[in-house]
């Protein structure tokens, strides 16, 4: 009998294929959904492929309900995913928030595509880059992945699970239409091959020597339903017992505690991948499917003579400043380009010790490489 | 001589967080009645209290959960019952019950009523109804009686209310009823039941709210309500759901256990799915 877990080896397989497989080798074993272009695949599949691993993949009303289930399937010990694009990400954001203040482990798959509102659902966008960070109301903190290819897809759809439950908080696959649709090599490890964290649980036991919410220490065990913990888990800003307080000196607390678990991180939490940078004098910063025109432009630059590099942001939340701020030093201008017009260049341009040139491209398709091209050589000239 | 007698814990002590008491709802409401109604319930089922979890939405009745000495879940508004079948899913063996006001579960939250309805999940819902918004102050919601007065209806309601029982047994529940927190005795029943139907189950408990909506719809006393209810209800088991809809008019104020059958609950069939998947090839 056939384990259901994916099959070692080299695949072709498209990008949201490959999000499953690497959600069933992570450990997912509950997804909600509600169908969304051009996301849609990876619900379809998730309803063929998690059953065959004991797994339960179900379809809410609408992205609102698929989230909240989430957080429950969490606390009733599952890893829990679901996947959407921009108009179902916005009504995921109030419950984004509620799995921060809940410290609910979840991973959130955003397919993105040309916006804004309903805007053009078949093709690519990277209009959401700001919504990841921002979109939830309060202060929180995201972590936010964005691959480039499906191998990448696949590699951090298993790195948002393990971050989810080490630093038990929400985690984005930020992706979009392109890498999600496509179909490329992959290579699947084998599952002990892989890297799988699992959250600390708290148990009864462990209860009645401390309280369920020490904000001075890292991060919490989780207490999981039906084991005795009896743990009172609020959207309301709580006190270390887990009540509701209107407390300003808990509300400082606990949001230092919350945001800390992220931010204290953030070094651990920075991937990003460096192309010619060395010597560059003009350095390309993309992620996601942009990132594929970026690395065709620097090196057509190169080919010219223009000493020019790709940083490639793969963390684009928490923002990698340091990064930004290495790379600029020695460089004459960096060329931000995205499909959209100007979100992530705002954290780069805060950061960065050099010019910025700015690329936007309309939703709707891929950028170009020659118009990163024509950028790099305003900015080498 | 004075006989001093010490003064015993409640019963029901364990199963409350009394640490965190006096609660927070106003003199005369009806919530305090209903979760000692669900502490009895919880006592009566048999069921340990580590088995049983409360889930609530905002507002006041979405309180309940963090005063309940169960694993709780106070959620966003509307959202209990979605945040419930994801749990619920993946711990079918666990008793969920979700306690949240009208506002919450029919109002911003009716999608996920109907749906969980439909799908017959396992678990159930005790819907507190005192026809307002009572947390924010008294606004006018989905199941507001025509005319009635408050501050978003100052002219009078022009919305025409749900009726909730014939709703949720029209989307299909496996158990309906509705009671008020005059009938107490027949509202921890109808818990206690609740908790051991294998399906969505839903219980409409009809409460006062003096301040804010009794206030300004001839209510305004604590047992002004209660009394309506002495006055006006009527046990009909086997009422025409079609006709209960409630004005608060003097007409009957129809309670009972309205719906009680099987179908299979949507936890046993998504297990089902399970074990037809299982063995399949994979990629």
């Amino acid at each position: 009998m056939s384990s259901g877990l994916p099959r070692p080896g080299v695949h072709f397989m498209m990008g949201n294929f490959a999000c499953v497989e690497a959600a069933i080798l992570a450990g997912c074993r509950f997804f909600a959904g509600y169908p969304i272009t051009p996301s849609s695949e990876i619900f379809e599949r998730a309803c063929v492929r998690f059953p065959q691993v004991g797994g339960i993949a179900v379809e809410m009303e609408d992205e609102m309900a698929s989230v909240a289930a989430l957080i429950g399937a969490s606390y009733a010990g599952a890893k829990a995913m679901t996947a959407t694009s921009g108009p179902g990400f916005s009504l995921m954001m109030e419950n984004i928030g509620l799995a921060f203040i809940m410290e609910a482990p979840i991973v959130i798959v955003n397919v993105q595509r040309a916006g804004p509102s309903t805007g053009i659902p078949t093709l690519i966008g990277q209009g959401d880059v700001m919504q990841a960070r921002w979109g939830s109301h309060g202060d929180i903190e995201t972590v936010v992945y964005s691959p480039s290819s499906v191998q990448e897809f696949f590699d951090l759809t298993i790195q948002a699970f393990n971050t989810a439950e080490r630093l038990r908080t929400p985690v984005i696959v930020l992706t979009d239409q392109l890498v999600g649709l496509m179909w490329e090599k992959v290579v699947i490890p084998s599952p002990e091959e892989v890297k799988v964290v699992e959250r600390k649980i708290m148990d009864a036991r462990l209860l009645s020597t401390r309280l369920p919410f020490d904000y001075t220490v890292d991060v919490n065990p989780m207490p999981i339903v039906g084991t005795g913990c009896r743990v009172n888990i609020d959207s309301l800003t709580h006190d270390e017992r887990g009540y509701p307080t209107t407390s300003q000196e808990i509300s400082e607390k606990m949001l230092r505690y919350l945001l800390g678990k992220i931010r204290n991180h953030a070094r651990e939490l920075w991937l990003y991948k460096e192309f010619m940078i060395d010597d560059a004098e003009v350095v390309v910063v993309a992620y996601g499917s942009t990132a594929r025109s970026a690395l065709n432009a620097v090196k057509q630059a190169r080919s010219r003579g223009i000493k020019a590099g790709l940083l490639q942001l793969i963390t684009l939340w928490p923002f990698p400043s340091d990064v930004i701020e290495k790379v600029s030093q020695h460089v004459n201008a960096l060329v931000v380009p995205e499909i959209n017009f100007g979100q992530l260049v705002h954290p780069i341009r805060e950061y960065a010790k050099c010019p910025i040139l700015e690329v936007n491209w309309a939703p709707g398709s891929l950028i170009e490489p020659n118009v990163i091209l024509d950028a790099v050589g305003v900015a080498a000239a | 001589m004075t006989q001093v007698v010490k003064a015993r814990r409640h019963p029901r002590d364990s199963l409350l967080r009394s640490e965190r008491l006096p609660h927070i709802w106003c003199p005369g409401c009806g919530i305090g009645i209903i979760m000692a109604a669900y502490a009895d319930a919880i006592e009566a089922s048999g069921i340990p209290p580590e088995k049983h979890v409360c889930i609530s939405g905002i507002g006041c009745t979405g309180r309940v959960s963090g005063y309940m000495h169960l694993d709780s879940f106070h959620t966003t508004h509307g959202r209990a019952i979605a945040f419930a079948t994801g749990l619920s899913l993946v711990r079918p063996d666990l008793e969920v019950t979700v306690i949240s006001g009208d506002g919450d579960i029919c109002t911003i939250g009716g999608n996920h009523l109907i749906h969980a309805a439909r799908r017959n999940v396992d678990i159930n819902v005790i819907m507190v109804n005192n026809f307002n918004y009572g947390m924010t102050g008294g606004q006018h919601g989905g199941t507001t009686p025509l005319g009635a007065k408050t501050y978003t209806s100052p002219y009078g309601n022009f919305e025409a209310p749900f009726n909730i029982p014939y709703l949720v047994a029209a989307a299909g529940a496996s158990f309906v009823a509705r009671w008020t927190t005059l009938h107490v005795r027949q509202l921890i029943n109808a818990m206690k039941r609740m908790m051991s139907v294998e399906g969505f189950s839903f219980i409409e408990v009809i409460s006062p709210c003096p301040p804010t909506f009794g206030e300004f719809n001839n209510f305004p006393e604590a047992l002004d309500m209660m009394e309506y209810f002495r006055k006006y209800s009527v046990i009909d088991h086997n009422a025409d759901l079609s006709k209960i809809g409630i004005r608060l008019q003097g007409e009957p104020l129809v309670v009972g256990n309205f719906v009680d059958k099987r179908r299979p609950s949507y936890q046993e069939l998504v297990q089902e799915t399970i074990r037809k998947a299982a063995g399949r090839e994979s990629v």
